[in-house]
C-alpha cells in the first residue's frame, strides 16, 4: 500500500502554495495541532498541572514523550500557578520551556505571568481559549485571554487547527528573540478548535527544527561563572522603569513577528502576519474580528460581495503587542466598522473594541459587538445581522449577537 | 457542501465515526472536518457528532444545524432526542436497528427516506465490537465520496497503532460490509 503521507501530499498538492513546498496533510484537532508543534520544537521542560480544565494538547504531548518522540522533562506540579513558576526557573535557568492551560488554569497562572513578563521569561502556553467562571461553564470564548491582557506576553490567536500549528511553531522564535525575550499566549478557541479534526499540513521535523533554532539564554540562572540576580525588588526609584523597559519590549514584539511571519511564509507558503486583510478592496464596512469566527465570517462576506455588497473582514491574530498602525492604514477606507468580541468588560467596552475604536479615534464610526460567550454559537445568521447592523445609525452600546438562541442545536 | 449529524451514547464511538469518516474523505481529497458535540463527555449519555466535507476548504466553525443526514447509533435515541431537528424532507435518516422503516418514522415523524440497518448484528458477524464501521461504511457508500479502499486505509491509519491487528481487520470487514449493503440500495440524494 502506498505511504499515508505520499497520498496525503497528492491530496495537498491540489492547491499548493506557490511557494514553499508542498507538506503532507493530516487529520488533527486543533490541540493535537498544537502538540505537534511541540513535538516539533522538543522543548527541555513542559511544568503542567494535567487536570481540568486541561487542554488535550498536554494529553498529546505526553503520548509524544511516553513513546519516546520527545526528550524533555514534563514536570508535573499541583497547580497552574506552580506552572507557570516552574516555567519561569526553567526558561530562566536556560531551558526551552512550554505549558498549555485554558480558562480557570490560566487565570491561574496570570499572577506568575506578570512576573514571567517582567523577568523576560520567554515561555509560550499553548491556550484553548474557554470561558471564566462564574458561572461554571468549560465552552469556548476569549474571557481568559482577556484577563491576562496586561500580562505583558504576546497574544496571538488561531482561526483554525492550521494556524494553532503554526502560530505555535513561529511563537519561540519570537519570544525568544533577543529583542523580545517574553512569555506568548498562542490561542485557539476552545473545543470549536481545540477538539474540532482538520486537516493541517505540518512542516518535515527537520525542516520546522531548522526554523525554531536552538534556545540561548544569555543571562542564565544557574551559570555560576557569572552570577546575576533575577527577580530583584525594584522600589519606587526603578520600578517606572523597569515596566517600561519590558513595555517596550512588548512594543517590538510586531516588527519581530513581521520578520517571523515572512520567514515562515518563505519555508511554508502560508501566512501568519499580524493582521488578515480578507476582501478589503473597496470595503465600506468592515468586520474586525479574532479566532474561529473569522473563519464564519469569510463565508459571509463572500455571499455578500457577491450581492454586490461592499463588505470586508479585517482578521487580527497577534493582539498583544496590537499592529495599531497597520490596522489604522487598512481601515482608512471603510464607512463602517463593527467589532466583534468574545468577551466582556462588564462596565466598560469589550476588549478588542477598545483598542479597535481608540486606534481608530475619529477616523470612522466604530461599532461593538458581542456574541459567542460560554461556546454560544457563532453562525452565518450572526454575521449577516452584524453587517445589517453597520449600514444603520450606529449606538453607544455594545449590540449582543445571538442573544437568546439558546438550547443546544 | 455535505453536513453529517451523529446521534449515539458516550462510547459508543460516535466521535470515533465521526474521525473515520473525515479521515477516509479527506484521503480521497475532500476538505473536511470533524467534531464532537462540545458537552461533558458521560457514559450512556447522549451525545451528538457531526461532519462537513466540501470541495473547497471549509472555513466556518459553527455547529451542523441542517444535515444532509442523520447517523444514530442506538435506537434507544428515537424517542429522547431530536435526532430528524433540521433534517430536511430530501434528508436521509440512517438508524442502526432492528426495527422497521414505519417504525422509526412513528417515532421520528421523519418524512424523508429512512434506511433502517442492523449494524450491531453486522458488525458481530464480523468480529466488530462496535457498530460504527458498519454505519462509516453504509454512509461512505450513500455519499459516493469515498472509494471503500480508502475508507479501509482510513481505518487502518486511525486504528492501526491501537487495535490488534485482528481488531483492526474485525473493524475493516465491518466497514466493507456497511459499504455493500449501502452500495445495493439508492436513497433520493442531492449532493
Amino acid at each position: 500500500m502506498a505511504s499515508d503521507g505520499a497520498r496525503s501530499a497528492a491530496v495537498a498538492g491540489a492547491d499548493a502554495p506557490a511557494e514553499g513546498r508542498v507538506a503532507a496533510r493530516r487529520l488533527l484537532t486543533g490541540a493535537q495541532a498544537a502538540a505537534e508543534a511541540m513535538r516539533q520544537i522538543d522543548p527541555d521542560v513542559v511544568p503542567v498541572y494535567p487536570i481540568t480544565p486541561q487542554t488535550p494538547i498536554i494529553e498529546a504531548f505526553a503520548r509524544h514523550l511516553a513513546e519516546g518522540r520527545v526528550h524533555g522533562e514534563m514536570v508535573h506540579v499541583e497547580s497552574e500557578h506552580s506552572a507557570m513558576s516552574a516555567a519561569v526557573g526553567s526558561a530562566l535557568a536556560g531551558a526551552r520551556t512550554m505549558t498549555a492551560t485554558a480558562s480557570q488554569g490560566l487565570a491561574y497562572m496570570v499572577e506568575v505571568l506578570y512576573l514571567a513578563a517582567s523577568l523576560r521569561a520567554p515561555i509560550v502556553v499553548a491556550v484553548g481559549n474557554r470561558a471564566l467562571s462564574g458561572p461554571i461553564n468549560i465552552h469556548g470564548d476569549h474571557s481568559d485571554a482577556m484577563l491576562a491582557r496586561d500580562s505583558g506576553a504576546v497574544q496571538l490567536f488561531a482561526e483554525n487547527a492550521q494556524e494553532a500549528y503554526d502560530l505555535m511553531l513561529c511563537a519561540p522564535r519570537l519570544c525568544e528573540h533577543p529583542e523580545v525575550r517574553l512569555p506568548a499566549l498562542v490561542g485557539q478557541d476552545g473545543f470549536t478548535i481545540s477538539h474540532s479534526a482538520e486537516p493541517v499540513a505540518l512542516l518535515e521535523d527537520a525542516e520546522a527544527q531548522a526554523f525554531v533554532g536552538p534556545y540561548r539564554e544569555e543571562d542564565a540562572l544557574l551559570d555560576v561563572d557569572r552570577p546575576l540576580t533575577h527577580g530583584a525588588f525594584a522600589m519606587p526609584d526603578a520600578y517606572f522603569e523597569i515596566k517600561v523597559e519590558q513595555a517596550k519590549a512588548l512594543e517590538r514584539a510586531e516588527g519581530v513577528w513581521a520578520e517571523t511571519a515572512a520567514a515562515y511564509r518563505r519555508l511554508s507558503g502560508r501566512d501568519v502576519a499580524a493582521v488578515e486583510a480578507y476582501r478589503l478592496e473597496g470595503a465600506g464596512r468592515v468586520l474586525v474580528a479574532m479566532g474561529s469566527a473569522a473563519g464564519t465570517a469569510k463565508d459571509v462576506v463572500d455571499e455578500l460581495r457577491a450581492r454586490g455588497e461592499d463588505v470586508g473582514l479585517l482578521k487580527i491574530r497577534l493582539f498583544r503587542p496590537f499592529p495599531r498602525a497597520r490596522i489604522a492604514a487598512l481601515l482608512s477606507g471603510a464607512t463602517a466598522v463593527g467589532v466583534l468580541d468574545r468577551a466582556l468588560s462588564p462596565g466598560g467596552w469589550p476588549p478588542l473594541y477598545a483598542e479597535v475604536a481608540a486606534t481608530l479615534a475619529g477616523q470612522v464610526r466604530v461599532q461593538s459587538f458581542v456574541a459567542g460567550l460560554g461556546g454560544r454559537d457563532v453562525g452565518p445568521e450572526e454575521i449577516h445581522a452584524l453587517f445589517a447592523a453597520l449600514g444603520g445609525a450606529g449606538g453607544q452600546e455594545s449590540v449582543y449577537l445571538g442573544l437568546g438562541r439558546g438550547g443546544w442545536r | 457542501m455535505v453536513e453529517i449529524r451523529w446521534h449515539g451514547r458516550g462510547g459508543q464511538g460516535a466521535k470515533t465515526a465521526s474521525q473515520l469518516l473525515a479521515l477516509a474523505q479527506m484521503r480521497a481529497g475532500l476538505e473536511v472536518q470533524a467534531f464532537p458535540e462540545y458537552g461533558p463527555e458521560r457514559t450512556g449519555a447522549p451525545m451528538r457528532a457531526y461532519n462537513r466535507a466540501d470541495r473547497r476548504p471549509i472555513r466556518r466553525h459553527d455547529g451542523v444545524t441542517r444535515p444532509d443526514v442523520a447517523v444514530v447509533l442506538d435506537d434507544s435515541l428515537l424517542g429522547e432526542e431530536a435526532v430528524a431537528a433540521g433534517l430536511g424532507p430530501g434528508g436521509l435518516l440512517l438508524v442502526n436497528t432492528r426495527l422497521g422503516e414505519e417504525a422509526v418514522r412513528r417515532a421520528t415523524g421523519h418524512t424523508g427516506p429512512v434506511a433502517c440497518l442492523d449494524a450491531d448484528g453486522m458488525g458481530r458477524a464480523h468480529g466488530a465490537r462496535y457498530a460504527n464501521p458498519v454505519l462509516v461504511g453504509a454512509l461512505a457508500a450513500h455519499l459516493g465520496d469515498v472509494p471503500l479502499e480508502e475508507l479501509l486505509a482510513a481505518a487502518s491509519e486511525l486504528w492501526g497503532g491501537r487495535l490488534s491487528g485482528q481488531a483492526l481487520a474485525a473493524n475493516q470487514a465491518a466497514a466493507a460490509a456497511g459499504f455493500a449493503w449501502a452500495e445495493g440500495r439508492r436513497w433520493a440524494w442531492a449532493g
